[in-house]
């Protein structure tokens, strides 16, 4: 009897509804952490551009967070659109879009003495490794030319390799470099290919590349041209009310 | 694995003893003469790519012990009601389901370490050892020794992989656990081996523990 096609048939559609019930239930009874899990580690993420956040609490950097980020979104001529929230606009849905369409969160990152004081810009960027999507936010020091600092992230770079753009070795070497070449061209930051590349090649404009990770590394630096360009007006537009300050 | 508690008494003549000498041998088989990567060379797929560090491997291996035991225990429970021409699709289903639920509570709990093996959770599905237990072991066997199996397989995986973990993150990071090792030695420059930290290296380790295996146990393939 057991063989029979009724019972297989039977068989296999009950196991499908228990199975799925099962699925479901575990889905949404976890879907409420999980969302806060990712809320805090995007915090974690801007913040960890312009800080050390190792050794603290996910509630300390929340903390930090509401603290000394102003977010705004801008367009991309650089204008301020008002009624979005910076923190609910998703880059990586935003990608599909075309680059003139999209919406641009803008972190700024406040002085702890005065809150008006900007110190460092925090932009995301968003872009494909070697296997899959990989993303980060970049800091710029309040001159918006020099890199303060930047965190990676990825989706299955391969790890030891690819997924080395997450050590704080790599992204160190992003600090200080500048984001403009001699002739004032926006040129982003670039990973050279290799490892251990002599000196006079790591410029202000270059950094060291990762061995054996070479096309994840050409992914980081079309990501960072692509978004430090798409950003560029925003910064001349910030550069211009700023610049009785700081010229 | 030969200090194991004393074995308990069998307290009625029918009744099998928890740990009688037939279930320490399920337990203990697939960690020494058969196990399931070096001697049955299954999972070699995740053995390689897991393994670069340690904490990683770590999650794995527990990953893989829960999806393995509780596979185990459901496909040998509904053994009899299994119509055996959609077995295989009914134990995918079933590793599959549990592979997910591994997956969302890691990412509501463990958010970090789902970072580093979120990828690799999912390919679980695919790890050979646990379509192979189920076929082999728990479409045939009571529900309390296909428990003991899964445990026994799991740790056959797992001690391998941590080992070929251990080197790969040691010579390829210079670290255990993300501990820089070397450092705290006082040997500042360690030359990290690139190789350990891409497959190859995997690749050789394994096929080192693999060698000084077989060689232990005089175990060699017929053809």
């Amino acid at each position: 009897m057991q063989q029979s096609n009724a019972y297989i048939i039977a068989f296999a559609t009950g196991l499908t509804i228990v199975l799925g019930g099962l699925l479901s239930i575990t889905a949404v009874s976890l879907k409420d952490r999980q969302q806060r899990e990712v809320k805090l580690e995007t915090r974690k993420q801007i913040l960890s551009a312009v800080m050390n956040v190792e050794g603290k609490s996910k509630q300390e950097l929340s903390e930090i967070y509401d603290k000394r980020i102003a977010s705004i979104t801008v367009n991309y001529d650089g204008e301020i659109i008002e009624d979005v929230v910076a923190e609910e606009v998703k880059v990586d849905k935003q990608y599909k879009l075309k680059p003139e369409d999209r919406n641009y969160p803008v972190f700024k990152f406040m002085s702890e003495a005065d809150p008006n004081k900007l110190e460092a810009v925090i932009v995301p960027v968003y872009g494909f490794g070697l296997w899959d999507y990989i993303w980060g936010y970049v800091a710029l020091e309040e001159n918006l030319s020099t890199v303060k600092g930047v965190s990676f992230d990825h989706k299955a770079e391969t790890p030891g390799l690819g997924a080395r753009i997450t050590d704080s070795e790599i992204q160190q070497r992003y600090q200080g470099k500048n984001i403009y070449d001699q002739s004032g061209e926006l040129v982003a930051v670039k990973m050279l290919k290799g490892e251990s590349n002599s000196e006079d090649k790591k410029d202000m404009n270059h950094i060291d590349g990762m061995s054996g990770a070479t096309i994840t590394g050409n992914g980081v630096n079309d990501m960072l041209k692509n978004y430090l360009t798409y950003y560029e007006s925003y910064f001349k537009s910030l550069k211009g009310t700023s610049s009785m300050s700081s010229l | 694995m030969s200090t194991e508690t004393a074995e308990k008494t069998v307290e009625k003549a029918k009744s099998e003893a928890l740990l009688s000498k037939r279930r320490k041998r399920i337990i203990s088989d697939p960690l020494d003469d058969d196990n399931p990567i070096t001697v049955q060379v299954l999972g070699i797929c995740s053995a390689l790519a897991v393994t670069a560090k340690l904490e990683p491997t770590f999650v794995m291996a527990i990953a893989v012990m829960f999806v393995i035991v509780f596979s185990n225990l459901i496909i040998s429970v509904l053994r009899n009601a299994i119509p055996q021409r959609i077995r295989i699709i009914v134990q995918l289903g079933v590793v599959a389901s549990l592979v997910i639920v591994v997956d969302q509570v890691l990412k509501a709990y463990l958010y970090d370490v789902s970072k580093v093996v979120g990828v690799y959770v999912g390919l679980i599905i695919t790890n050979c050892i646990i379509m192979g237990r189920l076929e082999a072991f728990a479409m045939g066997n009571k529900p309390y020794d296909s428990i003991l199996d899964g445990f026994g397989s799991a740790f056959g995986y797992a001690w391998v992989i941590l080992i070929v973990a251990f080197f790969r993150e040691l010579l390829g990071s210079g670290s255990l656990f993300n501990f820089k090792v070397f450092e705290a030695i006082g040997w500042n420059n360690f030359p990290t081996n690139g190789l350990m930290t891409s497959p190859v290296g995997a690749f050789l380790v394994i096929g080192i523990v693999i060698w000084v295996q077989r060689w232990r146990n005089g175990y060699v393939e017929h053809s």
